[in-house]
């Protein structure tokens, strides 16, 4: 048990959004009462997956200070983040918590050549005295991502892949050595013979040089491959989370069972699974608006209870499952609702 | 009986402004045949050429895009067509919708946001089939709607107040009002999640089984491949690299770069580490001499560097375009 | 900026006539500075003479020689118009950028000020305050009065350039960068605000010289100053079309089409050069 304070730790986190206006709307929940926490001492990497509507990308902005929690805290090393208010502050924040974003190309301006946003970002952390000094950094740092300042120097983004800009991107969040990285869906817009290089990027992050890394998606199979754990959202709760071995291999969450069998594989002798029909919702706004288990409407081993209240999180083996049918024979991690 | 059939197709995008003339030679040199009743897939990362493939073929062929060499021709058995010389006029009258439809990877530009979706319905049908019995009409759209397990009241609401998914299910069922001969699916479900995904290629593939056409499935995910295609076709940089049934091309592939694109999928259950390749797809305005692969190819030779290695047959059904695979089968 | 202009030159038509339309307009201006009449004084040749080798634009009813009383008019109408522009585009510029970044109140206060400028019913209150201003109502005065009231529209599309541009990734990488709201705005923003402001740049110059001509047609502005709208009301005055003088009208109206035109070319033309969209389409991004 480290006596350090938790890398990141957060605390029955709950972010509601109005939608409508003044007069009326209604209340939408992106995220209920969520917590997990990452260890200081052991660098991993912990995915939060889930589909749209999942409340996944909430989350990560909350974590980058970009959105405030309705309910429940948020705690990067023993700090609450919502009392970042001053400016110097936020500086020393985002010195340790960094993100990589979706679109490689949206990433940096089109009318901005991609190396000046690493000479500001050294600029503005005062890491360096003269320009001399700021193009090594930026050069360590491109190095350390396989590509180097003499590639990429005075290139727009247009003129670059949409691989080599996602490396000079985590490449920007390396140069002030973050303990935290948060790559929303880094690879779903590259191209398929350029995602592996971006993911095993992370992976040698967190062994060469002690980083954590939150990797938000919705693609199983890269998520199994490289992280440690992983949390699976839907419309707002974590309803499966543990290591990731656990959680795919023996999905006990009916919804990531259904995750799970719905990933195409790419061995035509294994259709069978995935070729069983399914019912797919009309609208997004029903389910949100449920009350009970979120995922009532399509489970196939739906209960009377479930749409009641919300199930309770229950550890089943080494994963935390927040679903009725495992309730009754399986010790609690929280005080549930006993039927 | 071929549906189709592309001969040594080159089709290229000609710019010149400010005095920089650029020709992006996005298809230079494809042949393939399409025949009824199977799904084909075409597999390939941006900038393979895939969709300006798609834009000849479905007739879309307009200034910078110009096609330069080749033959594009449909028999539809009662009907032929020469997609190169063929009138914008008789593509709209006999061609789009009723021949062959589209669908694409963004559902709203096809569906009027501003418009019911039984309008839409409506105005695709009028352009084609006056439409003199408006009761008959609806009647018959509903039960179109019902066969391919949609409820009925998708057809009075917006497109906005559906989900992502719907509204692709929704393109789906406007491009097979007519039955058309050939659906082209240009990723027609990359932005949707993996169980929404899921629902709209499982009606794609009820559709093709019950009305035996054909459907011509574009994406760059091998896995949907796997679970959904008949054949599969690898494009990189503007040329077939390779082509066969699906079982065939994922148990042998014989390209390097399809071998790539199959080995470097990660799958659950399995931790092993995954490679990637080096360098980056080529430019096609300034694309490498020979074989276009040949700078991130781990087995290159000599020979790759100079000369372009053609699409030969090594069994049936099986083609590959690779100076290693000529040298073997001699 | 030369290499622009220079590609501009050569591959762009439009470019090359607005370069001959603006020659021809520049070189009346520098031409002013040498004139051999002043255009203060009156009768000093013969009056009523139609085009001729000596004048080129035959003289007006007031014994001036046209041509060189042009010269003045062009120069003093383009002043106005690029003042104004300048006072304007300024103006606008801080204030969309201002209001679409920081948003919450200084927004709503800023775009309540503006809206209150776009409802104002600009040609009265011109009329008013030239009568009020009488004395002082000189060029420069009437372009900063202008210019007050021409930043209204440009401001909110500027806002609504910035607000869509905050939301995109890249702002975001800023953020995180560790740059400041106000740099954000400089570097990230500005680059895509600018071909909008320069769009509208020209409008607001023919805009403003058009005003100056409505004024000084109505007899308005300070008439001794040479411009291309007072030229026009003293031809009016001077009943020049039924007194057979023709000339009178046609050589400012043919001068002010040529101005007009060659502007309108002028920024069409660059405006595609520097627009990012466009820009990025032509370089193959």
């Amino acid at each position: 048990m480290s006596t350090s304070p938790k890398l990141l730790d957060v605390q029955h986190v709950t972010v509601e959004f109005h939608i409508g206006g003044l007069l009326g709307g209604a209340l939408l929940t992106a995220v209920n009462d969520v917590s997990f926490s990452l260890e200081s001492d052991k660098p991993e990497i912990f995915t939060l997956a889930g589909e749209s509507g999942s409340g996944k990308t909430t989350l990560s902005r909350l974590l980058l200070r970009d959105l405030e929690p309705t309910k429940g805290k948020v705690l990067f090393e023993g700090r609450d983040v919502s009392t970042i208010r001053k400016r110097s502050e936020f500086i020393e924040f985002i010195k340790k918590v960094q993100p990589v974003f979706q679109n490689p190309f949206e990433t940096f301006s089109p009318l901005r050549r991609v190396e000046a946003y690493l000479f500001d970002t050294v600029k503005n952390f005062r890491m360096a005295s003269n320009r001399r000094e700021a193009a090594g950094i930026v050069d360590d740092a491109l190095r350390s991502v396989g590509l180097s300042l003499d590639e990429v120097r005075q290139r727009y983004p247009h003129e670059l892949s949409g691989g080599q800009i996602q490396r000079v991107s985590v490449a920007r969040a390396l140069i002030s050595q973050p303990k935290l990285i948060l790559a929303d869906e880094p690879v779903s817009m590259v191209d398929a013979s350029l995602r592996m290089e971006i993911v095993n990027l992370f992976q040698k992050l967190r062994d060469e040089r002690g980083v954590s890394v939150i990797y938000i998606t919705h693609d199983l199979a890269t998520a199994y491959y490289i992280s440690d754990r992983i949390a699976i959202m839907l419309r707002g709760y974590i309803v499966e989370s543990g290591p990731v071995e656990d959680v795919l291999e023996r999905p006990a969450h009916p919804y990531t069972q259904l995750l799970k069998e719905s990933v195409p594989e790419p061995t035509p002798s294994k259709r069978e699974s995935w070729a069983k029909h399914i019912e797919l919702g009309v609208t997004e706004i029903k389910e949100y608006g449920r009350i009970g288990c979120k995922f009532a409407g399509r489970c196939p081993k739906v209960m009377d209870i479930c749409r009641q209240a919300d199930p309770p999180d229950v550890q089943v083996g080494r994963q935390t499952v927040k679903c009725y049918l495992y309730s009754e024979h399986v010790e609690k991690t929280e005080a549930g609702t006993q039927p | 009986m071929t549906l189709l059939s592309v001969q040594n197709l080159h089709a290229y995008y000609k710019t010149e402004a400010y005095g920089i003339s650029r020709t992006v030679r996005a298809v230079d040199g494809v042949s393939f045949d399409l025949f009824p009743n199977e799904i084909y897939g075409v597999a390939g990362e941006s900038s393979c050429g895939k969709t300006t493939l798609i834009k000849v073929i479905s007739g879309s062929i307009r200034p910078p895009l110009k096609a330069i060499e080749g033959s594009v021709n449909y028999n539809f058995g009662d009907y032929q067509a020469d997609m190169l010389k063929i009138s914008q006029e008789e593509l709209r009258r006999n061609i789009r919708w009723k021949r062959i439809s589209y669908v694409m990877q963004g559902s709203m530009s096809v569906l009027n946001p501003v418009r019911k979706v039984i309008k839409t319905f409506q105005d695709i049908v009028d352009t084609h089939e006056r439409i003199t019995d408006k009761k008959e009409f609806l009647e018959k759209t509903r039960a179109h709607i019902n066969r391919l397990g949609l409820p009925t009241d998708v057809l009075n609401a917006y497109p906005h107040q559906l989900s992502g998914g719907m509204r692709q299910r929704v393109a789906i069922a406007l491009a097979t009002v007519f039955q058309p001969a050939l659906i082209i699916a240009d990723e027609p479900t990359t932005a949707l999640d993996v169980v929404v995904q899921r629902g709209v290629l499982h009606m794609i593939k009820d559709i093709q089984a019950a009305s035996k056409n054909t459907v011509l499935l574009v994406t760059h995910d091998m896995a949907v491949h796997a679970n959904v295609a008949d054949r599969v076709m690898i494009m990189y940089a503007g040329r077939i690299v390779e082509e066969a049934p699906t079982e065939v091309i994922f148990n042998t592939p014989l390209h390097p770069y399809t071998q790539h694109l199959i080995n470097s999928l990660p799958m659950i259950g399995e931790k092993s580490m995954k490679a990637s390749l080096k360098g980056s797809p080529p430019n096609l305005a300034d694309p490498p001499t020979g074989c276009r692969f040949h700078p991130r190819c781990p087995y290159v030779m000599d020979e790759c560097r100079t000369v372009v290695p053609e699409l030969v047959s090594v069994k049936e059904r099986h083609r590959v375009a690779c100076h290693l695979v000529k040298e073997a089968s001699l | 900026m030369l290499r622009v202009s220079r590609d501009l030159l050569r591959y762009d038509g439009r470019f090359r006539l607005a370069v001959i339309l603006l020659g021809g307009v520049v070189i009346m201006i520098l031409l002013s500075f040498n004139s051999p009449y002043d255009p203060g004084k009156s009768f000093e040749v013969p009056w009523d003479l139609p085009p001729s080798w000596e004048h080129p634009f035959g003289t007006t009813s007031r014994g001036q020689d046209l041509f060189w009383w042009l010269t003045f008019a062009v120069r003093n109408s383009l002043y106005l118009g690029i003042v104004t522009a300048i006072i304007s585009r300024v103006i606008s510029v801080l204030v969309g950028l201002t209001a679409g970044y920081r948003g919450g109140w200084i927004d709503r206060v800023l775009m309540a000020i503006s809206d209150s400028f776009v409802v104002l019913p600009l040609l009265p209150i011109l009329i008013l305050l030239s009568f009020l201003l009488r004395e002082s109502m000189n060029l420069l005065n009437l372009a900063i009065i202008l210019g007050l009231f021409g930043w209204s529209f440009d401001a909110r599309l500027i806002r609504s350039q910035v607000l869509s541009l905050r939301e995109r990734s890249f702002t975001r990488t800023a953020v995180y960068s560790g740059t400041s709201g106000f740099w954000i705005t400089i570097r990230e923003h500005l680059p895509f605000v600018l071909p909008i402001v320069f769009a509208t740049t020209l409008n607001n110059i023919l805009w403003s010289i058009g005003m100056e001509v409505t004024l000084s047609v109505l007899g308005l502005s300070d008439l001794t100053t040479p411009t291309l709208g007072t030229a026009l009301f003293w031809a009016n005055q001077h009943g020049a079309l039924v007194a057979g003088v023709w000339w009178w009208i046609t050589a400012p109206a043919v001068v002010t089409a040529i101005l007009f035109l060659g502007l309108y070319l002028l920024f069409t033309s660059i405006n595609e050069f520097i627009d990012p969209r466009t820009r990025l389409r032509l370089i193959g991004g």
